[in-house]
């Protein structure tokens, strides 16, 4: 079933995008659009199929347990927004 | 009404890696400010996690010391969520196959003086990556953010809601704590956050098999404060149910010092974690070799050693427990025993276990006494194996009564790194050498009757008590040299006279 | 002499190997072209920078140093982080980022000697199959001004067809290499999932990313491939193979090669002016001795709506780190955390862009994963299946890139389900991880150029690169060019 503009608010706010009125409006649409194309797949008898998440079938590679990263502050936060005694800045967090 | 606790541990344990879970950046504590952020921790543009080998061997480790399943294929997943000490989004984790699964632990405590004692089954294991802090010290209104403890290693251990006590869920946390630290897999130190706890909290009537509705307590981060929080917890939620309420499922913070939890209503709000499969990481495999030369390098467990102690030195299993507390202090109970058993061979298994008893009991009070007072550790006293083996040797040759092998204890304590001999100089040097010489003793015996017709009298009369006063008397004349049971055999077979 | 920005790859080696020209004429050569260009291929062009790169190749050079790439310019997709050059995604969020390291492919690049023209435009954070999808504005195809060079590698495609550039690199994750080249009428290459690596590609859905090669001939792109490709161990998903020569099979017959026509690729939905350039190179491919086998590739529409459910589930994740706290855009106007990552993102993130967050986040959501997410993982695997069924016949498969030739720019803008179903055909490989290659197959409507895929085992790139030399070398359709290259 398509999605509400409820739907659409939860996404939202799980995606953190703040999506104003008429913007969700046209999103909405746009969504269910795009939400009944891939109804398709529901179609399709998939039991005993095995989910395929990576496209080769390799195990994971470990690296030796070494320190190789130099200390690189100064140049990560040259682009940071608002950065003060080498701490990021952000709006009071609240716990 | 009666009520029944029912709690269940999840304890993230750091791993003791140099370098972080996905990055090559150091896990040391302590340094200034995002020095130990690398570009994977911050997750900027285009970077990619690579896993790191020592933190699965850690998890293998565990795995095996509990008797759990190590996983031959385990998968890291993505769990998503927004939070400023979360750079990426999301944190990885293990979700619908975890690396460990099932498993135990024994523990003991006790409840009301009586010991107790339980095996708790363990749910899994998983590795995931640790998040960074968030500074609320007030910078204009503004929080910092730290992410040098982005991304080190820990191993999320679940154990069942097998605890009834929160006195239980302690015992468990220590025996859990004292395990990781047994098997080097983790530092144990709780002040900079290496082995948190949190702590699922529900009750039900006495007999109710249906669970009650949990809650979850978070980041409890001493022993102290898991029990606290625990009793808090159960009150709040016994006084909920009886005045009609109902418990809302949710996650609570203990504040230590108002002693009490409260709903952490910032991290609820619509939760959805939409956990899937890490795309950016094979699965996890684990060849059975790997698995088998990792078992080879195993230390002896705790429960093994405890096992072993009393079956062949027979000891308590409150003494064996107490011993194996830490590797360390076992492995100091082994070299004094073999000290002691140098300085006299054990002419049968009785001897043995006498040998083993006194050690133990010394290890266990006046050791332990001593290392509390002074706030330092089995391997840091001043007083070696060997020097604490010669001084129990002399006190199973009758050469120094108990009470002077305290007051040498206590003397040998203050003179750090004495030579073995110490011991018998001091006993020497301070002339403490106790009498059982009989010609000696009976003089003393004599002489003390003589000074004391009275209590001859009384003792005569069949007063017991002036017996013991007697042997006081002789004890004092000797200034505590002489052999009390010789004393004893000496009087009666005067007074009988 | 011919004017340098006309000739392949393997001349430019010889006249730098003998001295005719120097790598800084070169690098000068197309930064004047790219300069003069009115495409909005490039979002990051600088001179110096260039230069600098230019001169260290000619010292190089002098010192007698050989290697095929060595003072070849090459520019590189705006996906791929470069230090020095802004690394933008083509996205407001990143307008201003300046990496503190370089992509893996791109130092790879820069060790081989190759000299770095800039970062060129694509569609938001790779997200599109048009370019129109760009914080820095859509890009034009040299074959026509009014249509779209294709996407999410527009720039790079459009800089190589009007010969801003020789060589190019893209990403591609349901076909922004191969479409692309196909509407602009040059070659790219996809190559298997885990060749190239992935560290330092911004990324839109791990499991589906590739880099991938762009140049005027297989020749060419053979070249530029063989110094991308390798195994990095900073990459989980690379490959750990040695190093390969992907021209090592050039010259070889195409006697009794078969090649499979998979039915669901020639269906009614193939416009015809495409139908007819690719039946015509199929045909060419034929007298070269090939055997073609019509074969079935039967969940091939399904491809779609299962490549819509995984990228945008990865894309909703991997785009979580865009939250304005470390780096990227970051609002004015917040009042608190929540409003301060919900604004920078809606602020920061295009339209079709959060689309794809939103979807991605739907189907990942609880209630939902079972039925979206796995499921479309399972019909991953019946679709790479129904490759590995049809492989057992053939040694490649060949069709169509897109059903039809490069559309007009702003014709299908926020009609995001017409522009998804225009990638079935690129789609397919794409899920199954094979190798893929668009070649120049002729013109349709308009004069609007067409592309020849083909489509191969793993690993199988040499061989996909082989026919298409083969075919360039009966063919002077990759050739030809746009007016304004010409």
């Amino acid at each position: 079933m398509p999605l509400t503009d409820a739907d659409v608010a939860r996404l939202a706010r799980l995606a953190r995008l703040d999506l104003s009125g008429e913007q969700a409006q046209r999103t909405l649409g746009q969504l269910n659009a795009v939400l009944g194309l891939i109804e398709q797949l529901q179609a399709v008898d998939t039991r005993g199929v095995e989910p395929m998440t990576h496209p080769t079938d390799m195990a994971l590679r470990l690296r030796p347990d070494e320190v190789t990263e130099p200390d690189g502050r100064e140049r990560y936060q040259q682009g940071a927004p608002a950065v003060e005694q080498g701490l990021y800045l952000v709006p009071r967090v609240i716990e | 009404m009666q009520w029944e606790v029912v709690i269940g541990l999840e304890t993230h344990a750091q791993l003791a890696t140099r370098s972080k879970i996905f990055s090559g950046a150091s896990t040391a504590f302590g340094a200034a400010p995002n020095t130990q952020a690398s570009p994977v921790d911050l997750a900027l543009p285009g970077v990619l996690p690579v896993m790191n080998r020592a933190a699965v061997e850690c998890a293998i480790r565990l795995g095996l010391a509990v008797g759990a399943q190590v996983a031959p294929r385990s998968v890291f997943a993505r769990k998503n969520y927004f939070y400023p000490d979360l750079p990426k989004g999301y944190q990885i984790s293990q979700y619908e196959i975890p690396v460990v699964a099932g498993g135990s632990l024994d523990i003991t405590w006790e409840e009301g003086g009586e010991p107790r004692s339980r095996t708790v089954r363990l749910t899994r294991a998983h590795l995931e990556e640790d998040a960074g802090k968030s500074l609320h010290e007030d910078f204009h209104g503004m929080s910092g953010i730290d992410l040098n403890r982005a991304g080190t290693p820990l191993l999320e251990i679940v154990s069942e809601p097998d605890m009834r006590s929160s006195r239980e869920a302690v015992a468990y946390a220590r025996a859990l704590h004292a395990l990781v630290i047994w098997l080097g897999i983790c530092d144990g130190n709780m002040q900079e956050g290496s082995f948190r706890c949190d702590a699922n909290v529900s009750v039900r009537p006495l007999g109710q098999q249906a669970f009650g509705t949990r809650c979850e307590i978070k980041n409890l981060n001493s022993f102290r404060f898991l029990e606290r929080a625990i009793d808090f917890e159960v009150r709040r939620q016994i006084e909920l149910i009886e005045d009609g309420g109902t418990v809302v499922q949710e996650t609570r913070l203990y504040d230590p010092d108002r002693d009490e939890t409260r709903s952490m209503r910032s991290k609820e709000d619509a939760q959805d974690y939409r956990y899937f499969p890490d795309p950016d990481l094979p699965p996890l495999v684990i060849a059975p070799d790997w698995v088998a030369a990792v078992r080879a390098a195993m230390p002896e467990l705790p429960q093994a050693l405890r096992a072993r102690f009393q079956a062949e030195l027979g000891l308590s299993a409150y003494d064996a427990g107490g011993l194996a507390a830490s590797r360390q202090l076992a492995a100091w109970f082994e070299r004094a025993l073999a000290a002691l058993a140098a300085l006299l061979p054990p002419t049968d298994a009785a001897a043995r276990q006498a040998q083993a008893k006194l050690l133990a009991n010394w290890l266990l009070t006046d050791m332990a006494a001593a290392l509390n007072r002074d706030g330092i550790e089995i391997d840091a006293a001043p007083v070696s194996p060997a020097l604490l083996a010669r001084l129990c040797a002399r006190i199973l040759d009758n050469t120094v009564s108990g009470k002077i092998a305290r007051e040498l204890f206590a003397a040998l304590w203050l003179t750090p790194g004495a030579p073995d001999d110490a011991v018998d100089r001091e006993i020497d040097a301070r002339g403490l050498r106790q009498i059982s010489d009989t010609s000696e003793l009976e003089a003393m015996v004599d002489a003390v009757l003589a000074a004391h017709p009275k209590s001859v009298e009384e003792f005569r009369a069949g007063k017991d008590k002036a017996f013991n006063a007697l042997v006081g008397q002789v004890m004092k004349a000797s200034r505590g040299k002489a052999n009390p049971q010789a004393v004893n055999d000496l009087l009666r077979k005067r007074l009988a006279g | 002499m011919s004017r340098l920005h006309d000739l392949t790859v393997a001349e430019l080696r010889a006249g730098l190997d003998q001295r005719r020209f120097s790598a800084t004429d070169l690098a000068r050569a197309f930064l004047d072209r790219i300069q003069a260009s009115t495409l909005n291929a490039f979002i990051d062009v600088r001179p110096e920078l260039t230069l600098a790169q230019a001169a260290q190749a000619d010292a190089r050079l002098a010192a007698g140093e050989r290697g095929p790439l060595l003072g070849i310019p090459v520019a590189h997709k705006d996906i791929f982080v470069t230090e020095g050059w802004r690394s933008t995604a083509a996205s407001r969020m990143l307008a201003d980022y300046v990496s503190p390291f370089d992509a893996t492919v791109v130092a790879r690049l820069r060790e081989a000697g190759a000299v770095c023209l800039g970062k060129t435009n694509c569609d938001e954070f790779a997200m599109g199959s048009s370019n129109e999808n760009s914080h820095f504005g859509a890009v034009r195809n040299p074959w026509d001004p009014q249509a779209i060079p294709g996407g999410s590698s527009g720039g790079s495609a459009a800089a190589v067809a009007a010969r801003l550039a020789p060589l190019a690199t893209g990403t591609d994750t349901g076909g922004s290499v191969r479409q692309p080249a196909s509407m602009c009428g040059i070659t790219g290459i996809k190559p298997t999932y885990g060749r190239v690596s992935r560290f330092g590609m911004i990324a839109f859905a791990s499991s589906l990313d590739q880099g991938g090669a762009m140049g005027g001939s297989a020749a060419d792109c053979a070249l530029l491939l063989s110094a991308m490709a390798g195994f990095d161990p900073r990459d989980a998903t690379s490959i750990e193979r040695p190093a390969e020569d992907f021209g090592r099979d050039f010259g070889g017959s195409l006697q009794g090669l078969r090649i499979g026509l998979p039915q669901e690729f020639f269906g009614e939905g193939l416009a015809d002016d495409v139908r007819a350039p690719v039946q015509a190179a199929l045909q060419v491919l034929r007298d070269l001795g090939a055997v073609t086998v019509p074969v079935s590739l039967p969940r091939t529409a399904l491809a779609i709506p299962a490549y819509y459910v995984i990228a945008p589930a990865e894309a909703s994740s991997n785009l979580s780190r865009f939250d304005g706290v470390r780096y990227g855009h970051r609002t004015t106007g917040h009042t608190d955390l929540a409003s301060l990552y919900a604004r920078s993102r809606a602020e920061g993130f295009g339209p079709e862009v959060q689309r794809r967050i939103l979807v991605g986040t739907y189907v990942l959501s609880h209630g939902y994963y079972d039925a979206y997410y796995l499921q479309a993982q399972k019909l991953r695997r019946l679709i790479a299946d129904d490759f590995t069924a049809a492989f057992g016949e053939v040694d490649l498969i060949a069709g169509p890139v897109s059903p039809t030739v490069a559309w007009n720019l702003g014709e299908r803008s926020d009609d995001p389900v017409r522009n998804y179903l225009a990638d079935i055909f690129t789609l397919p490989a794409s899920l199954a991880g094979l190798p893929g290659l668009s070649m120049p197959a002729g013109f349709g409507a308009g004069g609007r150029p067409v592309g020849l895929q083909l489509i191969g085992r793993v690993f199988d790139e040499a061989r996909l690169l082989a026919v298409a030399d083969r075919f360039q070398q009966a063919t002077d359709w990759h050739a030809r060019r746009p007016a304004g290259a010409a």
